[in-house]
Order: structure tokens, then C-alpha cells, then sequence
């Protein structure tokens, strides 16, 4: 093999070069649940604002960027499952007789149970694109944007706003995300300070200001998508039929709380 | 003070190994934890027992041989020391305490407590070194080097090796001591010129020893006798990708 791939492939096989590995698809997968969790909040200005988002993101770039963006993640995604299982794997060989007593010193629950919250997270994101993406429930398949196919004679667009309404109805489903998306939180809370390291930015000056900063991000991400099925469980959250023919989401039963016009 | 100890006896390293229980009667407070090992000893050889093996040099702090993990912490609780310094008055009468060897796949144990910490020895050889002579210490000044490299060079260099780091770990890792031993060469202009070969040598000589993969939560800092930052972890990984690169590239 020439020289370079041998260099590439010994730095891929080492600790360090697939620790690194973890921290860049790390980086990119938090950005990506950054956008998703932006795009995700404007369920809260009503099905034209939800509906024009999901459009764009499947017209953007001709159609290809969304699958741009599959692609990527997926690739993103493979490269951190391969690398911290066969990390894990490697750590747990490295210390094969274990103590009678165990103990811990400083190490954060988050940081010991990573690899669960990591699979859980992987069980959840296979459930959530069959559920919303894929969308193998027919109940959640056929929904037609009817104000949108009244404003645009002969063009059709699937009713997000009321998919997700619909979908976290179903309190299983959404018991399901709220589990997954507070593991996700528990796995960022050490996983976000832990990059800086694995980077090697990390100094006792600059520690505690990227915990802080994990944490913040962490938290944040937990509110902004745990938001919507708490909206939808308690009835903040409801989907009114359109009036056909008129501009999408104009509240009809003036007591119920108002969506903000998009 | 009278204590229960649990102790690891293993007769070599093809045995199996196992807890077993000793009652240390009457040790004085003022022991230190390997001279309350001494008098348990003592008594076993008078009674014709075999005595447990422990690894022990300099008992003051400096050498990096005695070993132990105390109640599942290597060098006991007590922050910033060795074995050999915790003494028994910090222990409460009538306490059981459990003694078990460094625990890793690469320190394999020789006998009851003692293990063979020689793949650290290797790790230096493969690069914690500087090839040619630097001469006698410096006129002062005559070699500038930044006050803030000094002192961060100088307190990696106090790694004294005695694993305690590798044994805390959860991954039995090697990465603090790898990284003070790389960083107290590389940050000084007598180590500059061979950093990038010395830190995938001794990164490479890690990796092939069966230490595992650092996962950030710094038990070895908390444990390491001489308190060392895992800071010169995030060197270590910058250092060594920059290397990596470098070796791919040029
Ligand atoms: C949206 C999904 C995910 C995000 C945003 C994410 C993010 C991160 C981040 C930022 C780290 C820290 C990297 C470092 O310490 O340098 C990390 C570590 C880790 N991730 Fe994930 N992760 C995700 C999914 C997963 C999945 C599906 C798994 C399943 C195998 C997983 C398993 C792990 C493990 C085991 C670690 C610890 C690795 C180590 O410390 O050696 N993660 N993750
Ligand atoms: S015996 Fe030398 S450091 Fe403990």
C-alpha cells in the first residue's frame, strides 16, 4: 500500500485516531441536532410555517440537498457506532480482571453509561425514521396539506404539522422520545466537554466553561424537542382543520390557546 | 486498631487468585498503611504462614513502587499521595479494608499484590527519551525557555510512573502517564526536535501493550500521587494527530 493510505489506516487503528474520529462525527452530529431542533420549534407557528419548512428542505438544491444531507449524517453516524463500539471493545479487553470493589472517584454517571445511551439513541433514530420519514403508519402517511392544495391549484404537499401533532398523540411514541431524547441529554452532558479534549483544547482554564457550555447545549436540545410532545400530550398543541380555500391555521374555536400566525 | 483486611493472594501469575480475609489486630495509628503490612506479615511468618508480596522501595514518596488500590482506589482516597504515605490514623477502628493489586490486561500481577509494570519501561524506550547528549544544566538564561513552558514541563516531569493512573482508569488507559512523559520532552527546546517521532513511537508502543482508549473522565487525575493535569492528555491527542498528519503528508 502506498505510504499515505498506511498512514491514514495506522492513525484509524490507533486509540487516539479513533477517539478523534468520535469527536469530528460528534461535532457534525450535534450541529445537525441543532438545525433539527430549530426547524422542529416552528410546529409552534402553525402548519403553513411547518409545512413551507419541510417543503424547502425537500426542494432545496433541486431536490438533492436532502439527500446531501443523508447522506452525510449516515456517514457521520456509521463512523461513530464503528469507532466507539470497537473503542468500547478495546477498553473492556484492556482490563479484564476487575476489582472486587469497585469505585468511582469523579466520574459522572453520563460518562459510565455513554455506550447505552449511545445504542439507545440509535434504536430510537431507526424508530423515528421509520415513523416520520419512512412513515410505515398509514394513519400518518396520507395527510394531504389541503389549505396548501386549495391555494395551488393541481400541486399536493404532505401535512407535517399534522403528522407530528398526530404521531405524539399516541403516548407510547411519545414516551418512547422522551426517554431517548433524556439519554440523548445524559450523553451530550459529558460527550460535548468530552470533544474539547479529544480535540486537545481543553485546559484546567478552559474546563469548566466547556462543561458548562456541554451542559447549556445539552439542556437546551433536551427543552427544545421534549416541547412538542409535552404540547401535544397536554393539549397545547392540537390539530384544527384548516378552513379550505383560505390561508392555512386560522384558529377556529377562539378559547383555544392561538397559534402564532407564521 | 484492629481491622479487617481483605486481601488479594494469588500464589503466581498462572494462579487464579482469590479475596482472602485477615484480622490485623492492635496496629498502632501512627503505622503508615505498608508498616501495618509489615506487622500482619510479621505475624504470619511467625504463625508459618506465607506472607502477601507487596511492591515497596523508597516509602517516601519518590520512587513509584509501591502500588495497592485501597477500598477500589489505587493509593487509597487520600488526594496527591502514595501508598507509602497514607498512614493507618486515616483509617477508623474496626474498619475492613480491601487491598487488591493495579488492575490491567498490561500489568500483569506476579505474585498476591505485586504486578510487572515493565510495559511502561517499554513505552519509555520506544520514545521518552532524548537522543543525544544536552550537556549539564544551562547557564541560567543561556537557553531561553518561556516561564509557562517551564513550569508545565517541569510538572509532568514529576511523574514518578507508577501506574496508579492505568489502575484507576475504567480502560486500564495509559494516556496520563504516556502524556507527561511526552509532554515534559516536548514542551523544552532539548525535546523539540524529536517530538513528532517520540509521540507516535510511544504512542504506537501504548497501543500495542493492551492499554486501552481514554474516555475523558479523568480518574487518573484525581488518583495520580503527583497530581498531574490530564491536560497533558489533550496535548498528547494533538500532538500525536499533528504528528499523524505530518507523517502522512510530508
Ligand atoms: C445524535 C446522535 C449522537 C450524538 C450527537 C453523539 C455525540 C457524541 C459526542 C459529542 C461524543 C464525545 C466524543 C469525545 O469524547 O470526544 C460521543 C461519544 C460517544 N458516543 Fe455518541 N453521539 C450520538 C450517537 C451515538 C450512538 C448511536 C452511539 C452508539 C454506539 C454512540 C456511542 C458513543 C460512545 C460509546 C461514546 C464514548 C466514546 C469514548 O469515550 O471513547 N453515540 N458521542
Ligand atoms: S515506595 Fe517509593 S513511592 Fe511509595
Amino acid at each position: 500500500m502506498n505510504p499515505l493510505g498506511k498512514a491514514i489506516l495506522q492513525f484509524c487503528r490507533s486509540t487516539i485516531g479513533r477517539k478523534l474520529i468520535v469527536a469530528l462525527t460528534g461535532v457534525l452530529l450535534v450541529l445537525f441536532l441543532l438545525g433539527h431542533v430549530a426547524g422542529n420549534l416552528l410546529v409552534f407557528q402553525g402548519r403553513e410555517a411547518m409545512n413551507d419548512y419541510a417543503q424547502f428542505l425537500h426542494t432545496m438544491l433541486h431536490g438533492q440537498g436532502v439527500w446531501i444531507a443523508r447522506i452525510g449524517l449516515l456517514i457521520a453516524v456509521g463512523l461513530h457506532i464503528w469507532a466507539t463500539v470497537s473503542l468500547v471493545k478495546d477498553n473492556r479487553a484492556a482490563r479484564t480482571e476487575r476489582y472486587a470493589l469497585p469505585a468511582t472517584v469523579q466520574a459522572s454517571k453520563s460518562s459510565r453509561i455513554m455506550i447505552w445511551s449511545g445504542l439507545t439513541i440509535l434504536a430510537f433514530v431507526v424508530f423515528h425514521i421509520l415513523h416520520f420519514t419512512v412513515r410505515i403508519d398509514p394513519a400518518l402517511a396520507n395527510l394531504p396539506d389541503a389549505a396548501y392544495a386549495a391555494a395551488h391549484p393541481g400541486e399536493s404537499r404532505h401535512d407535517v404539522y399534522a403528522m407530528v401533532i398526530k404521531g405524539f398523540q399516541n403516548p407510547l411514541v411519545s414516551l418512547f422520545y422522551i426517554v431517548a431524547i433524556t439519554l440523548l441529554c445524559s450523553h451530550l452532558s459529558h460527550g460535548i466537554a468530552s470533544l474539547f479534549q479529544t480535540l486537545g483544547w481543553r485546559s484546567r482554564k478552559s474546563a469548566a466553561l466547556e462543561k458548562q457550555l456541554g451542559w447549556a447545549i445539552a439542556i437546551a436540545l433536551w427543552i427544545g424537542f421534549l416541547s412538542i410532545p409535552a404540547a401535544v400530550l397536554t393539549g397545547a398543541l392540537k390539530d384544527k382543520p384548516s378552513v379550505s380555500g383560505q390561508k392555512a391555521a386560522i384558529p377556529s374555536d377562539p378559547a383555544a390557546p392561538a397559534p402564532r400566525q407564521g | 486498631m484492629n481491622l479487617t483486611l481483605k486481601v488479594w493472594r494469588q500464589k503466581n501469575a498462572t494462579d487464579h487468585g482469590r479475596i482472602e480475609t485477615y484480622e490485623a489486630r492492635s496496629i498502632p495509628a501512627e503505622a503508615s498503611f505498608l508498616e501495618m503490612l509489615d506487622i500482619v506479615n510479621e505475624r504470619l511468618i511467625e504463625g508459618g504462614g506465607e506472607p502477601i508480596h507487596f511492591d515497596h522501595d523508597c516509602r517516601e514518596g519518590i520512587c513509584g513502587m509501591c502500588s495497592l488500590t485501597i477500598n477500589g482506589v489505587p493509593h487509597s482516597k487520600e488526594r496527591g499521595i502514595t501508598t507509602c504515605q497514607v498512614h493507618m490514623r486515616k483509617f477508623r477502628d474496626g474498619d475492613t479494608i480491601w487491598i487488591e493489586p493495579f488492575r490491567a490486561r498490561a500489568f500483569p500481577v506476579v505474585r498476591d499484590l505485586v504486578v510487572d509494570r515493565t510495559a511502561f519501561d517499554r513505552i519509555v524506550a520506544a520514545g521518552g527519551f532524548i537522543s543525544v547528549r544536552t550537556g549539564s544544566a544551562q547557564d541560567a538564561n543561556a537557553l531561553p525557555v518561556p516561564k509557562d513552558d517551564a513550569d508545565a514541563s517541569f510538572a509532568a516531569a514529576a511523574c514518578i510512573g507508577c501506574g496508579a493512573c492505568v489502575a484507576a482508569c475504567k480502560n486500564a488507559s495509559a494516556m496520563l502517564f504516556v502524556g507527561a512523559k511526552a509532554a515534559h520532552l516536548n514542551l523544552l527546546p532539548q525535546g523539540k526536535p524529536e517530538q513528532d517521532k517520540r509521540v507516535l513511537a510511544m504512542v504506537r508502543q501504548m497501543d500495542a501493550e493492551g492499554f486501552g482508549g481514554c474516555t475523558n473522565q479523568y480518574e487518573c487525575e484525581a488518583v495520580c500521587p503527583k497530581e498531574i493535569s490530564a491536560d497533558v492528555i489533550a496535548k498528547l491527542n494533538r500532538d500525536y494527530t499533528a504528528a499523524a498528519v505530518k507523517e502522512a503528508v510530508c
